[in-house]
C-alpha cells in the first residue's frame, strides 16, 4: 500500500503500538474500510497484540467507524490482547456513552494513562 | 465572531450520489445555514452527525444491490427554531422497527446497528414514510438557548 494511502499514523511504545488518525473526520466509508484493514494488519501482526488509539485528532466519526472499533476490539480479544482508546473529544465520547460503547472499550483520558494500564 | 441569527429560512434540495465530496458539500450547506441561524457548535455537532448516518444507511442499506452512484435525494429547511431535513432513497424501503437495540448486552459486540439509534438520539424526531425509503430529520433548538 503506498505511504499516502495510509490513514494512521503509527508508533511504537515498548511492546504497546499507538495509531492515530490523520483525519479528523472518520466519516468516509472507503476510509473507513482502509483504516479497518490497516488495524486489523496490526493486531494480525503479534500473537497478543497491544494496542493504543488516539482520538486526538478526531472531529467527528460515524457508526460505520464504531463498527470498526468493534471489529477491532473483537480480533484483539479473539488473540488474547489488549486494546485501549484515549484522548476522546467530549462531544464524541457522548456518542460511546449513548451507544453503550464506553462499557465494551477502555477509554482513557490521556494516551500516557492508557500506556499504564497495559498489563 | 457570532453572526447574527437570521429570520429568513435556508433551504435546499440536492440530488446526489454517495460521494464524499458532494456530501461534505450538501451537509456543509446545511451546517452553513444553521450558523446563518446562530445555531452552536453542539447542535451543529448533532445535525451532521443524523445527517452522515441517514446519508449513510440510504446508501448502505436502501441501495443495496444498486449501482454505486444511485442517487440519494436530500432537502433540508432551516429557520431560527429548527431544522428539518429529508433523506430519500430510491430502494425498496425497510421497517425501522426491526432494527434490534444496539445497546442490548447482546448486541454490544455486533459491529452494526447504531446509525438509526444515533439518529434518533440527536434529533428532536425521526420519522419514515410508509415505504421505509425516506427519513425526516427534525432538529428543534433548545428553549433559551442559542
Amino acid at each position: 500500500m503506498p505511504a499516502e494511502d495510509t490513514r494512521l499514523r503509527t508508533r511504537t511504545h515498548g511492546d504497546v503500538t499507538v495509531a492515530e488518525f490523520i483525519d479528523r473526520n472518520i466519516l468516509d466509508e472507503a476510509n473507513i474500510q482502509m483504516i479497518g484493514e490497516e488495524l486489523s494488519t496490526i493486531v494480525e501482526k503479534s500473537p497478543r497484540p497491544k494496542l493504543l488509539i488516539s482520538f486526538s485528532n478526531v472531529d467527528h466519526l460515524s457508526s460505520a467507524a464504531l463498527g470498526t472499533l468493534i471489529t477491532i476490539n473483537n480480533k484483539v480479544k479473539a488473540r488474547n490482547g489488549q486494546l485501549r482508546l484515549s484522548n476522546i473529544d467530549p462531544q464524541i465520547y457522548e456518542v460511546f456513552v449513548i451507544t453503550k460503547l464506553n462499557k465494551l472499550f477502555q477509554i482513557h483520558d490521556t494516551a500516557e494513562a492508557a500506556l499504564k494500564s497495559f498489563a | 465572531m457570532t453572526p447574527t441569527p437570521s429570520s429568513q429560512p435556508d433551504s435546499g434540495r440536492v440530488r446526489l450520489p454517495y460521494e464524499r465530496a458532494g456530501v461534505d458539500s450538501a451537509v456543509g450547506s446545511i451546517l452553513a445555514a444553521a450558523g446563518r441561524h446562530g445555531y452552536t457548535d453542539a447542535s451543529k455537532f448533532a445535525l451532521r452527525l443524523a445527517v452522515e448516518e441517514a446519508m449513510a444507511n440510504a446508501h448502505r442499506h436502501g441501495h443495496r444491490g444498486k449501482p454505486d452512484d444511485a442517487p440519494i435525494l436530500l432537502e433540508f429547511r432551516v429557520t431560527d427554531r429548527e431544522a428539518v431535513v429529508t433523506v430519500e432513497d430510491t430502494g425498496p424501503g425497510f421497517d425501522p422497527a426491526g432494527v434490534p437495540d444496539p445497546t442490548l448486552e447482546e448486541n454490544l459486540e455486533r459491529p452494526s446497528g447504531r446509525g438509526l439509534m444515533l439518529m434518533r438520539a440527536y434529533m428532536t424526531s425521526v420519522t419514515f414514510n410508509e415505504r421505509g425509503n425516506r427519513v425526516t430529520l427534525v432538529y428543534r433548538r433548545p428553549a433559551g438557548r442559542a
